[in-house]
């Protein structure tokens, strides 16, 4: 299990160290990682620590791909999450209550986008698409337009705060990852939502409930995006409804796209996902310290990725097994286009 | 009788496929103002011909002579400026444009450089009266019922073409009423003069609009008949290629067990007529009948892929609702379908994944099965039906229609059935998989087994059947048990003269 795992996400892995080291090469004080006032510094820590917001959505939106769906709103559901928070924590409730609540509320989200999705049929890409503009809206009549700022230093401490010298994004994303983890490939989900998303029909008529599966996708995504959103809100201590998350959806796409995972839906790995997300705030991180003018930042950021899809797209990758298999002992003669017609026996016209 | 000269003559048309002969020698000749079916089962060559006639594929030999002068259409397009007009069953017009639109498009009146709509409204609506239409042609093609836009499609082809109309199939969507309307426009097209081709599987509807009929099989031209002199069991036996003094051989088998399932005027409307049907343990239930004729319709109203809307299930004297698979699979059914790639396997999942995944579903999401026991099943199925591969670990896309059929067939048995229901499950296999499949039917029946099993194969129904049910335009027309039990009276119930 473990070895295969390994050999699924060694693309993932060589493209890191790949961006890791770039990042060395332009500030050899990349790797280094110091303790100070009971907690870690360094740039490698921040790759961990920024990149929580897209590795969250990453988790939910590998699980909804998987299923040959898109989920385009979980920009705006952290922008719904982080609202809904702040408006608790300011009108007096408990953080504990007001992270309840912003999970609920991105729930509530999900199930909206599963509904249409599974109950309605709608096309993934336009049902998520509803939300994904009107949640903003929504985030913002919570706001009242402005950005609503808390002081509450226990919902700020999810954003800023540290366990054990490590910042609390990093555990969250993690222990988010694990348990999803954990639960689909301990349990028969991995199994169905991948023979959901391969053939629905096939599926159907074998017993499963594929209607089930795709509104519990979306709801995991849903709550991801939630918990993204108040990590965003608590590490700026306010809720932007404008800005929260905004472009999110399409760095969490892009992470599981970079992790090897088909949008036409079937076999998935969030590890993979995951280190697509990491991959992602890497080249964000290589940008900033290679002191590059900020204008052209999202240019390059838009080359380094075409150059690692490239990389991985299945033409490169059958040059690539036909490069190894020349040099190889056997190279198997490749099938003429054309198989040779039969004879056409009674040659009348 | 003193024919005028064909329209159209096609002559030792043949069609080669990569490792297959098409079409062999086929001719057919039209004649202005007849209606000429083309019959045949699956794979007969029908569409071959037509495509070979229209340009649509190049033949490989033959000719065909329009109006006396050699042809030699390259493609649809240009077949139609010569004179052949097609429709298809799904009508390939634009549904967002208006009816006028549709008609005139790529020819549309001018006036000043800009499209002159009023004169082609005016225009359209006197061609729809034509066909007896009396529709606005302003509105969009896609309000109209499907018929309507079939004899929309109709006239486009016709004015655009007028020598010979094909029509492939254009009755399938369409209900009784709809359908006397197109015959409608068919019998005024034939008082134009038009040479029309009609392609269809209902045999009640050729004997209705035809004046003659070809029949092809297995590429080949088997007869041309004036539809005035023939019977239905003449046209079918000529189809099928049965000669009706087969032998039978129906094999003797075991009694069978308990009642299982009852069904009493159990349908679905607009899928399959009403109708009764028992199953007991032991005994496999044979459904034949021509293509289109609802058997895979039967079948799916039993297990659930479409929801019954009428009539009652009984599963050992009780009460008994089935509105989706999930349900029938609780009650012990199973369904191997008829189509293995689109609503069968999982292409990109392991073979043991597939072979378990009804259980798996069955037996929730919560319960997983320990890889090892899910290898044990596997491997026990892999052996016991002789699937042959290379590990269980491959997908199983990469198997053979054989293989890929026994691994279906090993996904169902895994979940220990009680009713296993079979849509075609030798078709498109090879011989060897085709022998051990009909093994396992009989094997299974004698083991107590409840089984339906639908098959165009009549041999093989007679083979393993213990009682058939034939089936006609969606509707059962008879039942077989016993010694009655032949390919004859197949064909017989089959072509039987229409009571209703």
């Amino acid at each position: 299990m473990m070895k295969s795992t390994l050999r699924r996400v060694t693309p993932q892995i060589v493209i890191l160290a790949l961006v890791l080291a770039a990042n060395f090469l332009v500030f050899p004080g990349f790797f280094h990682v110091e303790f100070q006032h009971g907690r870690l510094f360094g740039n490698l820590i921040d790759v961990l620590n920024r990149g929580a917001p897209t590795a969250l959505l990453a988790t939910g939106m590998t699980l909804v791909i998987a299923t040959r769906g898109i989920d385009l709103s979980v920009g705006a559901v952290m922008a719904i999450a982080g609202a809904v928070a702040a408006s608790a924590v300011t009108g007096g409730a408990h953080w504990t209550l007001a992270v309840l609540m912003a999970l609920a509320a991105g729930a509530a989200c999900g199930l909206w986008n599963g509904l249409l999705v599974a109950i309605f049929r709608i096309q993934p890409i336009v049902a998520t698409l509803v939300l994904m503009v009107a949640g903003r809206g929504i985030a913002q009549l919570l706001t009242e337009g402005a950005i609503l700022t808390f002081n509450d230093p226990g919902l700020i401490r999810l954003g800023a705060g540290t366990i054990a010298a490590v910042p609390t994004p990093i555990w969250l994303w993690i222990a988010v990852a694990c348990v999803t983890g954990l639960v689909i490939r301990r349990s028969a989900l991995g199994l169905l939502i991948e023979a959901v998303g391969i053939n629905q029909t096939s599926s159907r008529l074998a017993g499963i409930n594929a209607r089930v599966l795709l509104i519990a996708v979306y709801l995991v995504s849903g709550l991801c995006a939630a918990l993204a959103g108040v990590i965003v809100a608590a590490d700026i201590k306010g809720a932007d409804a404008n800005n929260a998350g905004l472009w999110m959806e399409l760095d969490a796409i892009l992470a599981v796209v970079i992790g090897g995972n088909s949008l036409l839906g079937g076999r998935f790995s969030i590890t993979a996902s995951l280190l697509g997300a990491l991959i992602i705030q890497g080249v964000n991180a290589l940008i900033l310290l290679s002191g590059m003018p900020v204008e052209f930042n999202l240019v390059i950021k838009a080359l380094i990725i075409i150059a690692i899809l490239v990389i991985q797209s299945p033409r490169v990758r059958h040059s690539l097994y036909l490069l190894r298999a020349s040099t190889g002992p056997v190279l198997r003669e490749r099938p003429s286009r054309a198989a040779p017609r039969t004879r056409p026996e009674k040659g009348q016209s | 009788m003193a024919m005028p000269e064909p329209v159209l003559h096609a002559r030792g048309i043949s069609k080669f496929f990569p490792g297959a002969i098409a079409l062999d020698d086929v001719e057919l000749a039209l004649y202005p103002g007849e209606v000429h079916a083309l019959l045949g089962e699956n794979g007969a060559g029908k569409s071959t011909l037509i495509k070979c006639l229209t340009g649509a594929y190049t033949r490989d030999g033959g000719t065909i002579t329009l109006s006396g002068t050699e042809i030699d259409p390259r493609d649809p397009l240009d077949s139609q400026a010569l004179g052949i007009g097609t429709v298809y069953q799904e009508v390939n017009l634009l549904p967002n444009l208006t009816v006028a639109e549709n008609l005139f498009l790529g020819r549309q009146p001018m006036r000043w450089g800009m499209v002159d709509h009023r004169r082609m409204r005016a225009e359209a609506l006197e061609i729809l009266r034509d066909y007896g239409l009396e529709i606005d042609p302003g509105r969009l093609l896609d309000s109209y019922s499907i018929a309507i836009q079939q004899i929309v499609a109709i006239a486009r082809a016709v004015e655009l073409s007028g020598k010979v109309l094909i029509l492939d199939e254009p009755t399938a969507s369409l209900d009784h009423d709809e359908v006397q309307l197109l015959f409608s426009v068919i019998e005024r097209l034939k008082g134009r003069g038009l040479a029309i081709v009609f392609i269809t599987h209902f045999l009640d509807q050729v004997f209705a609009i035809s004046d003659r009929a070809t029949i092809l099989r297995n590429g080949r031209v088997v007869g041309t008949r004036r539809l005035a002199d023939v019977s239905q069991t003449e046209i079918v036996t000529l189809m099928l290629g049965r000669q009706l003094e087969a032998a039978t051989h129906h094999r003797a088998q075991s009694e069978p067990g308990e009642l299982l399932l009852s069904l009493k005027g159990y349908g679905k409307r607009g899928s399959i007529e009403p109708f009764d049907m028992d199953i007991r343990e032991g005994e496999v239930v044979g459904l034949a009948g021509l293509l289109g004729s609802g058997r895979s319709e039967t079948l799916g109203v039993v297990f659930g892929v479409v929801a019954a809307d009428q009539g009652k299930a009984e599963l050992r004297g009780r009460p008994l609702r089935i509105s989706n698979p999930r349900e029938a699979i609780r009650n012990r059914f199973a369904l191997c379908p008829e189509d293995r790639k689109t609503d069968g396997i999982v292409g990109d999942l392991s073979v043991r994944e597939n072979i378990i995944l009804s259980l798996q579903a069955r037996q929730g999401w919560h319960r997983p099965i320990p890889r090892a026991r899910a290898e044990e099943i596997a491997q026990h199925y892999v052996k016991a039906l002789d699937i042959r591969l290379a590990s269980l670990d491959m997908p199983i896309r990469l198997l053979s229609g054989g293989n890929q059929q026994k691994a279906l067939l090993a996904r169902w048995l895994a979940t220990e059935p009680e009713l296993l229901i079979l849509d075609e499950p030798t078709r498109g296999i090879d011989v060897g998989a085709h022998a051990e499949i009909i093994a396992l039917i009989e094997d299974l029946r004698e083991k107590g087994m409840a089984l339906i099993v639908a098959s165009s194969e009549m041999e093989e129904l007679v083979a393993y059947s213990s009682r058939i049910v034939v089936l006609r335009d969606r509707r059962q027309v008879g039942e077989l048990t016993g010694h009655e039990i032949s390919t004859k009276s197949i064909v017989e119930a089959i072509a039987a003269e229409d009571a209703a």
